[in-house]
């Protein structure tokens, strides 16, 4: 069996034997990157044995940035400069920003997404998140001695699709191939419920450090089945610390005006916050206006400042019950996971709400991005066939804008992914050939209430009678969580061309521009990147369909087998040149041409599904 | 076996009403173990959209059998009666009172704030809607009377809207 070459200086001659695949965690406040090594998921530590990242960012002179501790010790110093938490604004406009004005950062508001105005230009949230990212690749990329060839990316469960697709965003910049997006409480859950063998209903709670989200999965052989999750993408530790530092200058009769200020108000805030889930009471320091100031805070008086949003997530964690149709009893354990459950009043609210002492052994900080290095590990075809598998939901539903400015709902939420919906629409004028779609993402009734992510423009459709059109418009919602539209007019068969504005986000050419304009960690010109991904792609098509024709060839006739053989000498013949652009029309003839071979897969695959004849199924 | 079969076809299971959940989730769990698109994560862009397009159809199978008035619906339109909601406005006098008075007191709750009320009220809907799916149960797996059986599942839909709005109406006293 001939297998693909590509030797290139410096890489090992056997590519295929090892697929890297890693998990990312991309914290608010702390960011890892976890893999598999010899039957184990760990989280790989940077040069001085330290597993955690802070998720900060600071932009200095010349084009140079810190990433990390460097960057975190220095917020104070150099508050605009410095970027911390920037996940709270990643698909975010300026006008969603809660308490803006308490943060030091200039901001710019910009249509997509705000940004943020530093000494080397405007940086978007993307932008800050990928250099995390492209750090945490260099991290992986160091430590396992090789190139990676994915990436599982978690993400809060309650994300929105702008929200998701920023991320996605940022991972492309930074170089990385996405395998999947996953929530994450289900991560939480993979590295809990593995480890354990547990069976039955589990409720993760994940309260970060800018994301709150509540989890109600069902575990069953491998099988996590979300069955019901909501949160708040707006609700974490930041906001109690900034409760704290509110109540701070209040009691010192003193503002913070300068960016200084703000950003050391709320370091010190977080100290003592922290302080205080092991003392009942510590004194909180800071330096204001250039001036010392100090303040006595006991336990008792954060409790209270929490306290508001405490029983905010604790409403979350009722409503996910009611949707799931469950009672607390039910629940068989409930997973702690985030920094900010270190906190003694959330631990106690959470037990009594369920009855029961959540289960905190496993650390908080890491559990989420182990989670997702043991979902990389089966996406990259090297876990144990068979062993995992992930049912998620989307969390928020979707809806179009129908007449007086109301929702109607079309993907409810805690419909399990992927899934895809169909409306039919029609036209109101004689003659009318385009239409307008605005859909959004939300729970409310008034489209002003929800989130808007685009507007489609259906163009091309044959001029007929008003009312005569019928517009089937399909959404589909893909296992990421994100949402593509299609739209077809049945009575002609014309598939009417759709774009979407979307009303979020970063335009195809701004992340153009970016990669042109040479993202900070890029370590080859583009072409050539271009050039060796495309070569990489071409490989995993190349073994793909040798391994699909040594497992299924029966189901294709000689004529058709021949052509598939073709196909694949002809990609790995243009695949050993240097076009890139010929490389990926190899290889996309290559997936086209097995398009019915996959298909014919899948349907022997259900086959014996349903007859029950699995080898592991007893 | 083909994406346009009817869910109990897709599933292997007998058209009916009378089920077991557990066997079901089992069922629809072996079956996304075999098309998620997951499952072909290293085996091309190709693969992972046929993939996907059985998985939706998967997931929308499992969400028809699973919920019983859906299951009602589809078993109906199997049977040559279609429920075509939106095609039969007309629904017992008796009925609809019922109906008027349940807003009147849903509306009244609401305003008042009164949570527990409301609570009671979506309790009351639950236990109609458990009566009136019994009924269609009956009707379709022994009587044998499916336009009986689509007028009642027609009932069922309009029990169910109500207590959606119900429950929304429990959200928004729950988180303002």
């Amino acid at each position: 069996m001939a297998l693909l070459q590509i030797s290139e200086p410096g890489q090992s001659p056997d590519p295929h034997q090892r697929r890297w695949a890693v998990g990312i965690d991309l914290g608010t406040t702390h960011s890892l990157v976890a893999a598999v090594r010899s039957g184990v998921a760990e989280c790989l530590p940077d040069e001085s044995g330290e597993v955690l990242l802070p998720s900060v960012v600071r932009y200095l002179e010349e084009g140079r940035r810190q990433i990390g501790r460097a960057a975190r010790d220095a917020q104070a110093l150099d508050p605009e400069n410095t970027l911390v938490s920037v996940k709270r604004l990643m698909g975010r406009r300026l006008a969603d920003v809660a308490g803006a004005e308490r943060l030091p950062y200039r901001f710019v508001d910009r249509p997509g997404m705000v940004a943020v105005a530093t000494r080397d230009g405007e940086k978007t949230p993307v932008e800050v998140s990928a250099e995390i990212l492209a750090a945490l690749r260099q991290r992986a990329e160091d430590t396992l001695d090789d190139d990676l060839y994915g990436a599982v990316i978690t993400v809060p469960a309650y994300f929105d699709d702008a929200q998701r697709q920023a991320t996605k965003d940022a991972a492309q910049l930074a170089g990385l191939n996405v395998l999947r997006l996953i929530s994450e409480p289900t991560a939480a859950a993979v590295a809990y419920g593995l480890d354990r063998g547990s069976e039955g209903l589990f409720a993760v709670y994940d309260l970060g450090g800018g994301t709150f989200d509540i989890s109600l999965l069902r575990l069953s052989r491998g099988v996590f089945e979300v069955v019901a999750t909501g949160g708040d993408a707006a609700l974490g530790g930041d906001d109690i610390d900034e409760a704290l530092a509110r109540h701070v200058l209040q009691q010192l009769g003193r503002l913070a005006d300068s960016p200084h200020d703000k950003r050391a108000v709320l370091v010190a805030a977080r100290a003592a916050k922290e302080a205080l889930s092991q003392a009942d009471t510590v004194t909180l320091t800071a330096t204001l206006g250039g001036e010392a100031v100090s303040l006595a805070v006991t336990r008792e008086t954060l409790e209270a400042l929490a306290r508001p949003l405490i029983d905010r997530t604790l409403s979350a964690v009722r409503r996910v019950l009611r949707d799931a149709r469950v009672t607390p009893a039910e629940v068989q354990g409930v997973v702690m996971v985030g920094g900010s459950t270190r906190m003694p009043r959330i631990r106690t609210a959470v037990g009594e709400l369920f009855g029961r002492e959540p289960l905190v052994d496993v650390d908080p900080d890491q559990v989420v991005a182990i989670g997702a290095a043991l979902q990389a590990q089966a996406l990259a075809g090297q876990g144990r066939d068979g062993e995992l598998l992930l049912l998620d939901v989307i969390a928020l539903s979707l809806g179009l804008e129908t007449m007086g400015g109301l929702v109607e709902r079309v993907i409810e939420r805690n419909t399990t992914i992927p899934v895809a919906k169909a409306q039919e629409f029609t036209t109101f004028q004689d003659g009318q050939t385009a239409m307008a779609i605005h859909v959004v993402q939300g729970e409310r009734d008034l489209v002003s209430d929800c989130r808007s992510l685009a507007r489609f423009e259906l163009r091309g459709i044959p001029p007929m009678v008003a009312g005569a059109a019928r517009i089937r418009v399909t959404f589909q919602v893909d296992a990421d969580g994100l949402l593509s539209v299609s739209a077809r007019e049945q009575t002609s068969g014309v598939e009417a061309a759709v774009t979407v504005k979307p009303s979020y986000g970063l335009a195809d050419d701004d992340i153009a521009r970016m990669l042109r304009d040479g993202f900070s960690h890029a370590e080859d010109d583009l072409a050539a990147r271009k050039l060796r991904e495309a070569r990489v792609e071409a490989e995993r098509m190349v073994l793909a369909t040798g391994s699909a024709l040594r497992a299924d060839g029966h189901l294709l006739s000689d004529v058709e087998r021949s052509t598939v053989e073709a196909l694949v000498a002809s990609l790995r013949s243009i695949a050993s040149g240097e076009d890139a652009d010929a490389i990926e029309a190899a290889t996309e003839a290559l997936a086209e041409g097995t398009e019915a071979f996959a298909a014919a897969r899948m349907n022997q695959g259900l086959r014996q599904a349903l007859a029950g004849r699995r080898i592991d199924d007893v | 076996m083909n994406l346009a079969d009817d869910p109990f076809t897709l599933f292997g299971l007998p058209p009916r009403m009378a089920f077991d959940r557990a066997a079901l989730d089992e069922r629809w769990r072996r079956l996304q173990g075999e098309v998620h698109p997951d499952r072909f994560a290293a085996e091309g862009a190709a693969a992972q959209r046929v993939a996907m397009q059985w998985a939706v159809r998967v997931n929308e199978a499992y969400a028809i059998l699973k919920d019983p008035l859906r299951r009602a619906e589809c078993l109906c339109g199997l049977r040559g009666v279609p429920v075509q909601a939106e095609r039969h406005t007309d629904m017992p006098a008796g009925f609809l009172m019922q109906q008027m008075a349940w807003r009147e007191a849903l509306d009244d709750a609401a305003t008042d704030g009164n949570a527990a009320a409301v609570q009671a009220l979506a309790d009351d809907v639950t236990a109609q809607e458990r009566q009136t799916l019994a009924h269609v149960q009956s009707l379709l797996d022994d009587v044998g009377d499916v336009p009986a059986a689509a007028q009642q599942v027609r009932v069922l839909m309009f029990l169910q809207k109500f207590r959606r709005d119900i429950d929304r109406r429990l959200d928004a006293l729950e988180s303002p």
